[in-house]
């Protein structure tokens, strides 16, 4: 989920020094090129509960790749023209940099070194996560304060390792690593008491206690140990196209404030009342040509998978398996700290 | 002396007695090879306890308690394996994103596999000449079919996927990667220095990286390298990467071969006048390869596993299918079915394979028994 091998960057490296020395600034113009490719190239989990996943007719669904749909609709008009890549946590940096892919959408923590070192632009958050710990009940505590001594299931090789370290020594606790390499092997290693805690970011954990047949014997707690926001990116160099990625994630959360939704947004189209809708949807002023896009940019994106609030329920909410409350994925006036800037 | 008989002369044969009940039959192997002797009987009886808890449990998993219908993993109630996925994703574990009405293209060129591989594999099949023209056509035919073409839809290779995906990849990296072996290992013995050292190079830096390695290079670093516009198809990346490292390995099994062919039978074949390619073919080769069988599918056997690592990739194989199907939200925390599934449909082609050795060797063994 969050690799930090030092290979990861090293080939990021030199896939840009490669790029940058033979084909010179061929990316330089995204837009142009995914406009007469005439399809996005998104790169996408290879497969992540309520992120990226698979449905029974083999089409990608999820979260991550309900943004890639938004992002084809808003650049081609049509939300089916997207291309998958997907993309191990190794290797989808190397693949954004070397133009495989035009955007990622993985969930992928926004985090200094990969902004700065690594050459990208973050466009936004797209999902606040952070890491938590799941344990039994019966372990008879309330708090990962009081993990004095526990066995911990972690994932090797990503920051959670990490973070796990700070949390512990920071609280000056003693702590078993039991380091496993994926997160399935980590959920059996678990369910096997192989260790008393386990931990990975929260919205991990609470699909992984939907597969317990004991749900209730088990909980989630309370502390989020590190902040993890999750977000597109695209490659650093290309404003227009950072511009372009940036704006749709806006327009989706901004549609969730405005009220505007999959179902009423062709009504609202109509120039109404609201001078703020007019102007995001196009029937006043001309934001979407500003972008390089059509003036129906706002329409197709909201047609394609509704607002933020729609695409979150429908993949991760209350009435799906996972079933993750909004927490601070809420709009900043629900009580969360969603919050986009205004489209005028 | 007078010719009487030294011992007593049976007028006719004693009536055959059947062999004692301990000897024979399931009693009789069983004293002989489980039971001989004390100690051999208390590591027999430990052998069928573990066999026994090991057996027992996985039936009662498997099959006892399993539940085999339903929609989602919550309709799966009992403590057993969950198998109802397989209802509604068995066409994705076969076949991966090829489109539903256009698999039974797969199904043809899979039914057709056989007759082309027949004439090759096994001795008096019927009309073995004709069948051996359709087997040179076929990797025409199975493209057509697979990817479209002459009337048929086009369907792009990123839509290849599960066990289709496996075969397709496993297949032509083995039939390609034979050849392309014999032809490294005799240039590795050349004596004609610029084929022997790039053999050397080639065979030594591939094999000299991991596949993995390989596969990230032809994915991630070759499109850098190339012009822009220059899209080179993900699946025949794969096969040329994968045929390049399994030829690597198989040009040094058959150099072992090649080793242990005394030099007599060189110099016999160069005394005849044989060419040095008629010597080979005719002396030389037939032997080499018939010792170095064992090593040559071991490595069939292991590159048809590495078929699994396309998912580095992107591209989704039977095991990746298995992976992005348990992280949808129905059917979450269900690895131990799937796998269970996988591991299925490998052991029946590695096994296959292996049986086929076993049958080869018997056959072309001249050694006097």
């Amino acid at each position: 989920m969050k690799y930090t091998a030092i290979t990861s960057a090293a080939v990021v490296a030199a896939a840009m020094w490669i790029a940058g020395g033979t084909v010179g600034g061929a990316h330089a113009a995204t837009l142009d090129d995914v406009k007469s490719a005439g399809e996005l190239k998104c790169g996408i989990n290879t497969g992540l509960p309520g992120f990226a996943f698979t449905d029974d007719k083999g089409n990608w669904i999820g979260f991550d790749v309900a943004y890639c749909r938004a992002l084809a609709a808003a650049v081609l008009g049509n939300p089916d023209k997207v291309k998958y890549v997907n993309l191990t946590g190794k290797n989808r940096f190397p693949a954004l940099a070397s133009g495989e892919i035009d955007v990622l959408s993985r969930n992928t923590t926004w985090t200094f070194s990969r902004d700065v070192d690594l050459g990208f632009t973050f466009v936004g958050v797209s999902y606040y996560d952070g890491q938590g710990f799941l344990g039994r009940t019966a372990l008879g505590i309330k708090s990962a304060k009081e993990l004095d001594g526990a066995s911990v299931c972690i994932q090797t090789g990503t920051t959670t390792e990490l973070n796990l370290a700070d949390f512990f020594r920071a609280n000056n606790m003693k702590y078993e690593p039991v380091p496993i390499e994926t997160n399935e092997e980590a959920r059996k290693a678990y369910v096997a008491e192989r260790c008393d805690v386990y931990t990975t970011d929260a919205s991990g954990l609470a699909a992984t206690k939907t597969t317990f047949p004991d749900a209730d014997n088990h909980m989630v707690f309370p502390e989020i140990i590190s902040k993890e926001p999750l977000g597109p990116l695209v490659r650093q160099g290309d404003d227009r196209w950072a511009d372009v990625a940036r704006w749709t994630l806006n327009v989706l959360i901004n549609a969730e404030e405005l009220g505007l939704t999959q179902a009423n947004v062709a009504k609202m189209a109509i120039k109404g009342k609201n001078p703020e809708i007019n102007r995001m949807l196009g029937s006043e002023g001309s934001l979407g040509e500003k972008l390089g896009l059509s003036n129906t940019w706002a329409v197709d994106i909201i047609k394609a998978g509704g607002n933020y609030s729609e695409i979150f329920e429908r993949y991760l909410g209350k009435n799906t398996a996972l079933g993750l409350a909004r927490g601070q994925n809420a709009l900043y006036k629900d009580g969360g700290i969603l919050y986009a800037p205004p489209i005028r | 002396m007078t010719d009487q008989a030294f011992h007593r002369q049976q007028a006719e044969l004693l009536p055959q007695q059947p062999a004692p009940a301990t000897t024979v039959g399931i009693v009789g192997w069983a004293r002989t090879n489980l039971f001989s002797s004390w100690s051999n009987s208390v590591v027999t009886l430990i052998a069928i306890y573990i066999l026994w808890l090991v057996i027992s449990s996985f039936v009662q998993w498997a099959f006892i308690d399993a539940d085999v219908s339903g929609t989602d993993r919550f309709a799966c109630t009992s403590d057993g394996a969950c198998w109802a996925w397989i209802d509604q994703r068995i066409q994705q574990f076969l076949y991966g994103f090829y489109p539903a009405g256009e698999t039974w293209r797969i199904n043809i060129a899979f039914v057709l596999l056989f007759p082309a591989l027949a004439p090759w594999m096994f001795e008096n099949v019927p009309g073995a000449r004709y069948l051996r023209w359709f087997s040179i056509a076929y990797p025409v035919i199975a493209t057509i079919l697979l990817a479209g073409g002459l009337g048929l839809t086009v369907v792009t290779t990123d839509k290849f996927g599960g066990f289709m995906l496996n075969l397709t990849v496993g297949l032509a990296g083995i039939v390609l990667s034979l050849p392309f072996g014999i032809i490294l290992a005799l240039g590795r013995q050349s004596r004609l220095p610029v084929i022997r050292i790039l053999s050397i190079v080639f065979i030594e830096s591939v094999r000299g990286v991991p596949l993995i390695t390989l596969l990230f290079v032809s994915n991630i670093i070759l499109p850098i390298f190339l012009p822009p516009d220059v899209a080179l198809d993900s699946v025949v990346r794969v096969i040329v990467m994968v045929t390049a490292f399994a030829s690597a390995y198989m040009a040094e099994v058959i150099r072992g071969g090649l080793q242990a062919i005394p030099n007599g039978q060189y110099e016999a074949a160069q005394a005849m006048g044989l060419s040095y390619w008629k010597s080979m073919r005719l002396i030389i080769l037939p032997q080499a390869l018939k010792i170095s069988i064992p090593g040559v599918v071991n490595t069939f056997i292991g590159l048809f596993k590495d078929t699994t690592l396309v998912i580095i990739i992107g591209l989704f194989d039977i095991l990746g299918i298995a992976n992005a199907m348990v992280s949808n939200p129905d059917w979450l925390g269900l690895s131990s079915e799937t796998y269970v599934v996988v591991a299925l449909f490998f052991f029946i082609v590695c096994f296959s394979m292996s049986r086929y050795s076993v049958h080869l060797e018997r056959k072309l063994d001249t050694t006097k028994r």
